[in-house]
């Protein structure tokens, strides 16, 4: 076996890349507070996300409250609930999803899984974090400043998110728009070193085909946020000179209170079209690292190599372009040309293409496959169901026709919940479940596991399914109290409070998941290496948990592409990236 | 938005054609073994710092892009009064052009191993940097004399706002460059210095770029072609 492994070695090119100067912390303080390690960084970033998210899950129970028992709860009124749906929503989207997918996710997996010691510019990749811990800092003092936070919707659509009958229009928007723009900063630091690492710092052999889906998802994520995070920036910094410096590049001349404001001319469509076109790509930029994701869960948990690879990798390049050219869909109701709502349904629904060739190969690869129903298993079957329905939901919205009467009802609200909540929630905790025993060297406690992915997972069904109905009966959104309406049956209301209740249950079973995560630390299973028998390389690393640099003296030099599980001759039913060929096996045998 | 879905287009030709050298068509499954024997999908031979700069620029690119979208939406409204230019910008532009010009002899010089002309291009490079923005300062300042403020009107706080974002840009990039002219200072060999010279000139080169379309713009010279782009979307 020596022999071949050195006859395989010769013709190698010598190391492309060449060993970094890594960096050593010498002080407790800059091994584990301000830490330059992309695995220490990604934890701050996973537990800052779930900190915050934990605020978001509290926001999203007082607005069930109120939804389910309106007039019960005196101490929500009208504009805390403007405030809570708004703070929300941005918490979710950005600060939790966006960070922990490409922060959490992308800063630990990356280096690891392309055969890297670090992060090429961990220096940055630090500033990174502790900048978007700043914004989330600024967030949160939105909470305590008068007025409270912005009530403006996550969208911010001016003028009202600048007048004084929103809530939060002293200092909340003031902050919201600040802290906005630190997440971008913060994030593009962040993103370069992605960007990068995968560009220029994979191991020998990593070739781009041969790398997982995840960091394939990640990377093409990563690209499309770097691009489409400045459109925010400036709709946030020209919003803060209208607000501050009394500019009018959004605000239209306006009468307030009876008195006429010193703005004029501005446009609102204007910062539609900024907001869009940074907010549809954000779809995606949760969505791809979800893709990838859980095509590497299925991949692993089935024992099978992923049904077209090749497909998956184009498919996810051709959602990430696409996602470019479909912003104006959150636009119908705004007002446009017919023939530009022409251009944008057909390009939302040309989307559904690359994206159900990725539904149809993640049921083909669990087709006859060996199911292992583990908990990020069981993590990943959620995710199809679920975003197979919130896409199916988005066919309809994709039309003007369709959209327009649906636009201000529970529909939309049901419908991004699952394919932007719900769904990619449910690869976060795959995720976790999945990778946790890397990161700790411990296991994750499974019957717990199970208890909260079945609470969760038919939980979040009660919540979003019955809302689509609510939806198709005209139950409009960002309503704080419905009241006695014609068209409201009773029975609409009585589903409401069922919702609630089953929201408050869901939110609950997030504790046993908090639990888990803390009680498992100390005292899960130890894990071993490799438990799941995974073929990527961050499962290979000489320690678990993986000591700083990763990969002990050498790097590791890889052999084949990331999915070889079940190879029909193969002693073990998986082949890790980096174990070099047997050339007595008979050829072919892959095929 | 015709600006940022034609720089997009821009920036997905070259990730298209990237993508193309990458052997996106290989069948890994099939391709057991050592990368010597499957051509291409290599990493980069590039220093990371250069690729990284390359994609932050990108970055600042799209930036820029998104003002002048929104630049040239805003300015079909009815209240917008174009501003008249200062003349002072002609010689910003021109001592701007000077900055580039230096930091690229510095980056020969590096090429050349030439200690003593590096220093020279560094300096010259920074000096002119800081008079452009002092340069921009008084236009600024001129403008406001002569009662163009901020707020007064959108061409006015476009105005503002975009010469305030390039010259933040330079202004970021005058640290990296301070850094760079007192390694040089120091006397640090030239070979070592050689990349970081590139990188600032790279970055000075792009600014420039920039600033050329920016000036353009607001000087109003791009008023027809943005007709003509109107009248295509219409």
């Amino acid at each position: 076996m020596v022999d071949v492994h050195s006859d395989v070695l010769i013709g190698m090119p010598p190391a492309e890349v060449g060993e970094v100067d890594l960096y050593h912390p010498r002080s407790w303080w800059t091994k584990y507070v301000f830490s330059q390690d992309a695995k220490i960084i990604a934890v701050q970033y996973s537990v800052t996300a779930m900190a915050i998210g934990m605020v978001a899950l509290v926001l999203s129970w007082l607005m069930r409250l109120q939804l389910g028992f309106p007039g019960v709860f005196s101490f929500i009124d009208a504009n805390q609930y403007l405030q809570f749906i708004t703070m929300h929503g941005m918490i979710m989207v950005i600060y939790l999803l966006t960070a922990l997918f490409l922060g959490g996710f992308g800063n630990y997996l990356i280096p690891l899984m392309v055969g890297a010691r670090d992060m090429v510019f961990p220096y940055a990749n630090m500033l990174s974090y502790w900048i978007y811990l700043l914004a989330v800092l600024v967030l949160v003092a939105t909470f305590f400043v008068p007025g409270g936070p912005t009530g403006a919707g996550w969208t911010l659509y001016p003028p009202q998110s600048v007048l004084s009958g929103t809530p939060g229009q002293e200092a909340g928007i003031v902050l919201m728009l600040l802290s906005l723009i630190l997440f971008i900063i913060g994030f593009t630091m962040g993103g370069l070193n992605y960007v990068v690492t995968v560009l220029q710092a994979r191991t020998r052999g990593m070739t781009l085909m041969r790398m997982p889906l995840t960091v394939w998802g990640i990377f093409t994520a990563t690209v499309m946020a770097l691009l489409a995070f400045p459109a925010l920036f400036v709709a946030a910094v020209m919003m803060l000179f209208d607000r501050l410096l009394g500019t009018s590049f959004f605000m239209p001349s306006l009468v307030e209170m009876g008195q006429q404001m010193k703005y004029g001319g501005g446009s609102p469509l204007l910062f539609q079209h900024l907001f869009w076109f940074f907010g549809h790509p954000e779809v995606y930029i949760v969505a791809l690292p979800a893709f990838g994701i859980v095509s590497d869960l299925i991949s692993t948990h089935a024992r099978k190599n992923i049904f077209g690879y090749r497909m998956m990798v184009w498919a996810i390049v051709g959602i990430g372009a696409l996602s470019f050219v479909v912003w104006a869909h959150h636009m119908y109701v705004s007002g446009m040309n017919p023939k530009f709502g022409f251009f944008f349904a057909t390009t939302t629904l040309i989307i559904a293409v690359p994206t159900a060739i990725k539904v149809y190969n993640w049921v083909l690869t669990l087709w006859r496959g060996d199911i292992h129903l583990t908990t990020p298993m069981l993590f990943a079957l959620a995710f199809i169901i679920t975003f197979v329905n919130g896409g199916l939901t988005g066919l309809f919205l994709g039309n003007v026709v369709v959209d327009v009467p649906l636009s201000d009802t529970m529909f939309v609200v049901a419908h991004f919940h699952m394919v932007m909540g719900v769904a990619p929630i449910m690869v976060v905790f795959g995720a976790i479940y999945h990778w946790y025993p890397k990161v700790t060297g411990r296991m994750l406690d499974e019957t717990l596991g199970r208890i909260h992915f079945w609470v969760t997972f038919l939980g979040a069904y009660a919540v979003f399914f019955p809302m689509h109905y609510l939806g198709l009966l005209g139950m409009p959104r960002r309503y704080h109290d419905i009241g006695e309406t014609a068209f409201i049956p009773a029975s609409a209301h009585d589903l409401n409070a069922f919702m609630s209740v089953a929201a408050l249950v869901v939110g609950a079973a997030q504790l046993v998941f908090v639990f888990n995560l803390i009680w498992s630390l100390s005292r899960g299973k130890e894990a071993g290496g490799n438990p799941w028998g995974a073929t990527t390389l961050e499962w290979q690393t000489p320690e678990t948990p993986p000591a700083h640099g990763n990969w002990g003296k050498e790097l590791p030099v890889v052999y084949r592409w990331a999915y070889d599980y079940s190879v029909p001759g193969a002693i073990r039913d998986f082949i890790p990236q980096n174990e070099p060929p047997n050339r007595f096996e008979p050829q072919g045998a892959h095929s | 938005m015709s600006a940022i879905v034609l720089f997009m287009a821009g920036i997905a030709a070259i990730a298209g054609w990237w993508l193309s050298q990458q052997r996106l068509g290989a069948k890994p499954w099939l391709e057991e073994g050592a990368l010597g024997e499957f051509r291409g999908g290599s990493a980069s031979p590039l220093p990371a710092a250069k690729l990284g700069l390359g994609v932050f620029l990108a970055v600042v690119g799209s930036l820029f892009a998104l003002f002048i979208s929104a630049y040239l939406m805003r300015m079909e409204s009815i209240d917008w009064r174009a501003l008249p230019v200062p003349r002072v910008l002609w010689f910003n532009t021109a001592v701007l052009i000077v900055s580039s010009g230096a930091l690229q002899s510095a980056v020969i010089a590096a090429r050349r191993d030439d200690a003593d002309r590096v220093l020279l291009g560094l300096l010259a490079g920074a000096v002119a940097a800081v008079v452009f923005l002092i340069g921009q300062l008084l236009a600024w300042q001129q403008l406001n004399a002569a009662g163009y403020f901020l707020a007064a009107n959108p061409a006015n706080a476009f105005f503002y706002l975009i010469t305030a974002v390039h010259g933040l840009h330079l202004l970021g990039g005058l640290v990296v460059l301070g850094r760079t002219t007192v390694r040089a200072w120091r006397g640090v060999a030239t070979p070592r210095l050689r990349l970081s010279v590139e990188l600032c000139a790279m970055y000075w080169h792009f600014l420039l770029l920039v600033w050329l379309v920016l000036l353009v713009l607001l000087t109003g010279w791009a008023d027809d072609f943005a007709a003509i782009c109107r009248q295509l979307l219409s």
